[in-house]
């Protein structure tokens, strides 16, 4: 085998190898500490698991590309409340409510729009100014939120459409709406950097700036691009997820964006950028979900859930760094 | 004969395909000012990174004094009284002069307070002795560059210095600080302490030291008495006579010109540069490190803006503001550091081949990954790169082959200029000819190549005309059959000919 070839064996496949070793522990953990009847392996639990992980997921998708471009984007949570709230507020506007259900396909267009253009007015930012994107999208995360608030104060926005939630609870498959539209968009994300031009260039500035530049590829355009696409993105899983709630409170989606990153980085994309799968992000994703539901199923609070997830977070990391490290002294040599 | 201060034993430092260092053995005693010579890549950086514990030795030992010492790490050498004054100083900026001299030293009151009494006072004392025209708490980010490398001297001052190593020092010093420097020099010499001093300016070598040894391809060369040598013969050990020093004396049909400046200046880097390459000419540039030439080159890629002068392609004045607009122009530039600037390490071969072009290989957003196999697969028969598949990650291959990778990138473009930095710099001296051979076959097809080196026997062999640069200016212009090493060397040194003085330097 050749030097390296062990190290992005593991690499790739770790967050795999964490699924199943979650899956064995949680299943056995279960026959002792379960507070319910229900095996935590349950095919019905399984898929639940699935069309939870869904808003995370979508936008995690995003984050990817973004990452993998060299930047961040910590507004998602933001946008995806504020997308919501589009969503669901405007089926109630008089022009819509005497549309019936046609007043369903414009609503989601009027929210993808919101997240589409908040994405573009981070990435124009990012672009035009060379403020880092950490800091843009900080501010505009606090912008965003504030926007929310403005809408409707304190209090929720609801709307019940029963056609939607008909539509949000269906199963095809077996799968859920939600899971499908993660799959969906796993896989248009997987051939936007895989087989496009931008996901070539969008990895080759998060690589090497500099040899982008010089191999004349216009920088600012790619990075606006994917803030487009996470905008639209995080309204997309705002779109999935209230169609059938119906109700979205102002503080909906705070701390999505940190949910986000770390699946993200559980998947092994590297914050440094120019590295990164889709199909392992979904590991993280799925990897985060199953902790904080085997958790539960094992009878532990939220608060402890966190605190596993931190650990385990920076536990990854460190093996990650380690073989890393490892793989770099071996070419040295 | 009194005992060395520093004594180096047969390093011998190999990396993966090149060895950079092969049996290097000299000594430097006490009170003596000893010169290292060699071309750029000679294997003095790597000696010095050995001495200052940043590389393991393969072979050989280094006794400081009597005694044989093992450098750990950098800090490590300087505990053994060995001393760098690095050509990039690394101060911290917003710290005073005092703190920076005793960063992570500094005295300790009880319950870990600072002393800053006994700093302060400590640091002038040092500071009187250098006779330096501020005090301990001047903040260091206000003094001028001089200034701050006095500051780096005084830092070395504070431990029980054998040597003091000192890294091409006047590289960025007005000639009145010069004067300063050298007379610090002295002082340390009449201390006993002694001094390794790294310089291409042989101006200098020959005013302040005692004995220069040189380094020839990471090999020992030899040790004369600086009062009984001359530059020719120092040159002549530097150069030797084991590479292909044949000089180019095949020329090609040349056609129009495809380049030209006129009067290119950017504040600070260079001035008043004019020159034109021909379709079928190799122009090869000529200088020490810091002469201007990569920044001239960057400028004619748009990576940086003129102040002044025009560039014309093909008769045409062009104003270039990115390298997107030099590369629809023709223009292409195979970078200085190709690891950094040319290539997107992590991706394979042949997305590097094409990452220039992947747009223009399709009309719609999908890759045409068939189109550029094609393309890679055509330059890896043409420049005989050697790799198993084009899906090895180009960080996986060899100097020369991603050099190979580099120049097949913009040659699939089908550039009118190619202007090339450093082009085997890194690459073992068996591909450094394949290289070469290279470039002199692109001629023959008729492009028009800029070669900028800082290696004689590189601009020699693959160069119509040589343009020779000193501190931001052109000096000379030499075709192939009046070019000599000793004009040569004497042009780039800043040495008219019939004159000896050094002509004055573009101010910063």
């Amino acid at each position: 085998m050749k030097p390296g070839t062990l190290s992005t064996f593991l690499a790739r496949g770790a967050i795999w190898g964490f699924i199943v070793l979650e899956l064995i522990f949680f299943s056995i953990a279960g026959q002792f500490f379960s507070v319910s009847d229900n095996a935590f392996l349950d095919p019905a639990n399984m898929l639940l698991l699935l069309k939870q992980s869904a808003p995370i997921g979508i936008i995690a998708m995003g984050m990817t590309i973004i990452m993998i471009n060299g930047n961040i984007d910590l507004s998602v949570g933001a946008t995806f409340a504020l997308a919501a709230v589009v969503l669901l507020d405007s089926m109630t506007w008089p022009f819509m409510a005497a549309m019936g259900d046609w007043a369903i396909p414009l609503a989601w267009t009027f929210a993808l729009l919101t997240g589409a253009v908040l994405g573009a007015i981070n990435g124009l930012i990012v672009w035009k100014t060379g403020v880092d994107a950490f800091i843009v999208t900080l501010g505009s995360m606090l912008g965003f939120r504030g926007l929310v608030f403005m809408y409707n104060g304190e209090q929720p926005t609801s709307h019940l459409n029963w056609t939607l939630v008909d539509f949000a609870e269906a199963q095809f498959l077996g799968l859920h709406t939600a899971t499908w539209f993660l799959l969906g968009v796993t896989a248009v994300i997987w051939v936007v950097m895989h087989r496009t031009i931008h996901g070539r260039n969008a990895y080759a500035i998060g690589d090497n700036r500099e040899a982008a530049i010089n191999a004349g590829i216009r920088v600012g355009p790619h990075m606006m691009r994917n803030f487009v696409l996470i905008g639209f993105l995080a309204a997309l899983s705002a779109v999935v997820f209230y169609s059938e709630s119906g109700s979205v409170n102002p503080n909906d989606g705070q701390l999505y964006e940190l949910w986000v990153i770390t699946a993200v980085v559980l998947g092994g994309t590297k914050l440094t950028g120019g590295s990164g799968s889709v199909i392992s992000t979904l590991g993280g994703v799925i990897a985060i979900q199953l902790l904080r539901k085997g958790l539960g199923h094992i009878g532990a609070d939220t608060e402890t859930v966190n605190l596993v997830i931190g650990l385990i977070l920076i536990a990854v990391l460190f093996l990650d760094r380690q073989l890393n490290v490892k793989g770099k002294e071996a070419l040295r040599t | 004969m009194t005992q060395p201060a520093l004594r180096l034993e047969g390093i011998v430092k190999t990396f993966p395909g090149v060895r950079a260092l092969d049996g290097v053995s000299f000594d430097v005693l006490p009170g003596e000012v000893h010169a290292l010579m060699g071309e750029n890549g000679a294997g003095k950086s790597t000696l010095m990174k050995v001495l200052g514990g940043i590389h393991q030795p393969n072979e050989g030992r280094i006794l400081v004094g009597e005694t044989p010492a093992v450098m750990a790490n950098p800090l490590d050498a300087k505990g053994k009284g060995i001393v760098f004054i690095h050509q990039e100083l690394s101060l911290a900026e917003e710290l005073t002069v005092a703190e920076n001299i005793y960063l992570g030293e500094l005295p300790k009151k009880r319950w870990g307070f600072v002393d800053w009494e006994t700093l302060y006072e400590r640091t002038d004392r040092i500071l009187k002795t250098l006779r330096v025209g501020f005090d301990a708490r001047t903040r260091v980010g206000t003094l001028s560059i001089a200034n701050q490398q006095m500051v780096e001297i005084a830092r070395a001052l504070t431990v029980d210095a054998k040597a003091v190593i000192f890294d091409e020092p006047t590289a960025s010093l007005t000639d009145a600080e010069k004067v300063v420097l050298f007379d610090v020099i002295a002082d340390l010499k009449s201390q006993g302490v002694g001094i390794i001093y790294i310089s291409h300016r042989m101006e200098e070598i020959f005013k302040i030291t005692d004995r220069i040894s040189v380094l020839r391809d990471g090999q020992y060369r030899g040790t004369l008495n600086t009062a009984e040598t001359n530059e020719d013969e120092v040159t002549q050990l530097m150069i030797g006579r084991t590479l292909d020093l044949s000089r180019n004396t095949s020329h090609h049909q040349l056609g129009e010109v495809a380049l030209e400046a006129r009067g290119l200046s950017c504040r600070g880097l260079f001035e008043d540069i004019s020159f034109e390459v021909r379709k079928g000419e190799v122009v090869g540039f000529y200088g020490l490190v810091g002469a201007g030439r990569t920044e001239i080159a960057e400028t004619l890629f748009g990576l940086r803006s003129p102040t002044a002068g025009s560039i014309h392609v093909h008769g045409k004045e062009v104003r270039i503001h990115s390298p997107a607009e030099a590369i629809s122009l023709g223009i292409s530039l195979v970078p200085e550091d190709r690891k950094s600037q040319g290539l997107v390490l992590g991706m394979n071969c042949r997305d590097n081949m094409t990452l220039p072009q992947v747009g223009e290989l399709s009309s719609g957003p999908f890759t045409a990954e068939g189109a550029e196999i094609a393309i890679f697969e055509k330059y890896r028969e043409k420049l005989d790169i050697r790799t198993p598949s084009w899906k090895q990650t180009v960080g996986n291959l060899s100097g020369g082959n991603q050099q190979k990778i580099v120049i097949g990138k913009w040659l699939s473009m089908n550039p009118e200029v190619l202007i090339v930095d450093e082009p085997t710099r890194g690459i073992d001296v068996g591909s450094k000819s394949e290289i070469h051979n290279l470039i002199r076959e692109l001629a023959s097809q008729g492009y028009a190549v800029i070669v900028i080196s800082s290696e004689m026997p590189e601009v020699l062999h693959v160069s119509d005309r040589i343009v020779a640069m000193y501190s931001g200016r052109i000096m000379r212009t030499f075709t192939s059959e009046e070019v000599t090493e000793d004009n040569l060397i004497q042009a780039i040194s800043g040495i008219e000919p019939g004159k000896s003085a050094e002509r004055e330097p573009v101010s910063a």
